[in-house]
């Protein structure tokens, strides 16, 4: 789970880690409030949770109060990535002589959190790390004892940080890697961390994201997600324990298992076809969770045909088979549908099935190059339809 | 033989008494698997199915009781990090986790903890073991199965259920099948298992069954050039997965670009890999 910027330095600042000041406000007039209450000179902020707002215009300075009104009105029209701007951050706007990255995340290959630092902050720190990579200092923390000063210091003399500069780094760095630990981050980023011009640091951007397999320990972090971030349809999927991900294809796909259920969507694609969706029912899902799961691939208007495979092991078949039928009764799916079922009850759930119209298929790459047929003539079917309107 | 589990395996149930924990138990035994005992704390002293199982209130009491040396994991994710570290206390040497949804920083604290030891943990995560006619500690439907001189490797579970149907399809069977799990930190990777096969008797031939995120299967490729005689074939999952959107599995991620279906089939193929362009394919590249 992504916080935003305003959230995650809500997080640093409650480790010590010096933040301007600043608000978060949806309307210009609160921007505008806000900025007198700095005096004027303030920075304001687009809030939505993707990379590169500032090269999209979403961060702008104001010199005055009336500017401050006026570029949040802008900021507050504009849509970033595709994500409507509701929220802008308004800050003091700092005076900078150096950025820095500073930044934790889990490194999958060492199994341990590595703390990495930059002198050429304020960039894209992927960019940095792909084309110099000698830029980039790194520091191994090893997750039983946690990180020590001693490694914070060197970091700081990788970086050539200035030496009065140092006691506040140590502060920093190890706020960082509290607000790491204690938040199940699986990333805290400072970018850029600046210098300013009366030698203090300060962080000015920050950057968070949670374990969400850890939100249950995490209440006050869980109820900062914000769902306007997402799809609809994977808000709606996750409150049944669906995992979900919609995609641009015509061919819904419903599967047991995560692996399984990218591989059909592989296999789709193999065969011709396009992914409306990723989704997994999980292991043992009931037939209502079915039924959930078929109603959000059939709110996908672009679905042209569905493909179920699902190899019953701790999931049974036949309840899968009862969740298909209880959905159909309600949303009378007009695309064709291919099933597969192996496994436990395979033999049951197919005969629930044999009157539903359903097409079906003993093999994965049979059923799909069943479903990729079934959803070209199904498309065809609409524009036929179309082109008589 | 087979690697890591076999007939003389003598398995603690963790999490006996929940229900994923009494189902799976049962499974395993009709499977002939040696379950020895159940742990549950609280809950010592209790018998279940049908007196079959005692339970203990510790893992430790449960090994100084049975002398079991396998252990299997089902408590709820909240515990399952506390339950590693007791089974490794405890003398356990080869634990499996099934649990999915651990805490991330909790498997980085196990993991770097069960390092300094002698155990072996697999998963999180995961489907667990099978070794085919003589033993299964997980949750792999026995059925789908046959014993022989393939050896199976994944990151995945029904996705390795579909593998396993279609080698039996074709009369093919497995030494051992071995779900390693779909968290981004494991016990156990690619390259431990590949070792594994390597060196054991019955294994002549491998599937590996890999997906999308980090460079588990880009060591496995460079382990396999240059240290495995046994002909390896395998499937990536993933080709079609966006990037930055984790596909179910913790780990399944592609992140800044790395760790993508296609640079990992490049990968396995320089290292003379079969790969499969679907899954029912993978057994018939081994022929």
């Amino acid at each position: 789970m992504k916080l935003h910027e305003y959230q995650s330095k809500l997080v640093l600042s409650k480790y010590n880690v010096p933040i301007p000041q600043g608000r978060v406000v949806s309307t210009a007039n609160e921007a505008r409030q806000f900025a007198k209450e700095l005096g004027g000179y303030v920075v304001i902020k687009a809030q939505v949770l993707v990379g590169g707002r500032g090269k999209a215009g979403g961060i702008k300075i104001a010199k005055n109060v009336e500017d401050a009104e006026k570029i949040a009105t802008q900021i507050l029209a504009m849509e970033i990535k595709g994500l409507t701007v509701k929220k802008v951050l308004v800050e003091t706007a700092a005076i900078i002589e150096q950025e820095i990255y500073l930044g934790i995340t889990n490194d999958r290959t060492q199994k341990k959190p590595v703390l990495m630092a930059s002198a050429e902050g304020g960039v894209d720190i992927e960019e940095v790390a792909a084309k110099t990579p000698d830029k980039i200092v790194k520091v191994y923390i090893d997750p039983l004892l946690g990180l020590q000063p001693y490694q914070a210091r060197n970091i700081a003399a990788g970086i050539y940080l200035p030496r009065e500069n140092w006691q506040e780094f140590g502060m920093i760095t190890k706020g960082l890697w509290d607000a790491y630990k204690g938040s199940d981050a699986t990333l805290a980023e400072i970018n850029p961390l600046v210098i300013t011009k009366s030698k203090h640091l300060i962080a000015l951007d920050g950057k968070m994201v949670i374990d969400n397999n850890a939100l249950f320990r995490l209440p006050e972090l869980a109820e900062m997600r914000d769902t306007d971030e997402e799809a609809p349809s994977e808000t709606r999927a996750r409150k049944y324990g669906l995992s979900f991900i919609k995609l641009d294809g015509n061919i819904g796909c419903m599967v047991n298992g995560a692996g399984l259920a990218m591989t059909c969507m592989d296999v789709i694609k193999h065969f011709g076809g396009e992914p409306a969706n990723f989704l997994d029912i999980g292991g043992g899902a009931d037939a209502d969770k079915v039924a959930a799961a078929m109603r959000i691939i059939l709110s996908d208007k672009n679905v042209k045909a569905v493909l179920y495979n699902i190899f019953g092991g701790i999931t049974r078949c036949d309840e899968v088979a009862r969740g298909i039928l209880a959905a159909m009764e309600d949303v009378k799916p007009k695309v064709p549908m291919v099933v597969r079922l192996v496994g436990t009850n395979a033999e049951q759930g197919r005969a629930l099935l044999s009157n539903a119209n359903m097409i079906t298929a003993d093999t994965l790459a049979g059923a799909a190059e069943k479903v990729v047929a079934a959803a070209k003539v199904s498309t065809k079917g609409t524009e036929k339809v179309g082109a008589s309107q | 033989m087979s690697i890591l589990i076999d007939k003389n395996t003598r398995l603690v149930v963790q999490g006996i008494t929940g229900k994923e924990g009494l189902f799976h138990t049962s499974q395993m035994i009709d499977y002939g698997t040696n379950v020895i005992a159940g742990v549950t704390p609280g809950k010592g002293g209790d018998w279940v199915l049908n007196g079959k199982v005692p339970v203990f209130d510790s893992v430790k009491i449960a090994v100084e009781a049975t002398e079991a040396n396998t252990s299997i994991i089902f408590v709820p994710a909240r515990f399952a990090a506390e339950a590693m570290l007791e089974a490794s206390d405890a003398g356990i040497e080869l634990i499996i986790c099934i649990t999915e949804g651990v805490p991330v920083q909790d498997m980085m604290r196990v993991r770097n903890y069960l390092d300094q030891r002698k155990v072996r943990l697999i998963g999180p995560n995961c489907p667990g073991l099978l070794t085919p006619g003589q033993a299964k500690v997980g949750i792999i439907p026995g059925n789908i199965a046959i014993p022989g001189n393939v050896g199976v490797v994944s990151r995945s579970g029904t996705l390795t259920y579909e593998v396993l149907n279609a080698m039996k399809n074709l009369k093919m069977g497995a030494s051992t099948c071995v779900g390693i799990g779909g968290d981004p930190i494991s016990g156990t990777n690619f390259v431990d298992v590949l070792n594994m096969f390597e060196h054991d008797p019955q294994t002549e031939k491998v599937i590996m069954i890999g997906e999308i995120g980090g460079s588990d299967e880009e060591n496995a490729a460079e382990f396999i050039s240059s240290n495995m005689t046994k002909p390896v074939a395998g499937f990536i999952a993933g080709l079609t997965a966006p990037r930055g959107k984790r596909m179910g599995h913790a780990g399944a991620i592609i992140e800044g670009g790395a760790g993508t279906a296609a640079d990992k089939i490049k990968a396995l193929e320089a290292a003379g890999v079969k790969v499969a362009k679907h899954p029912e394919e993978i057994p018939t590249l081994l022929n």
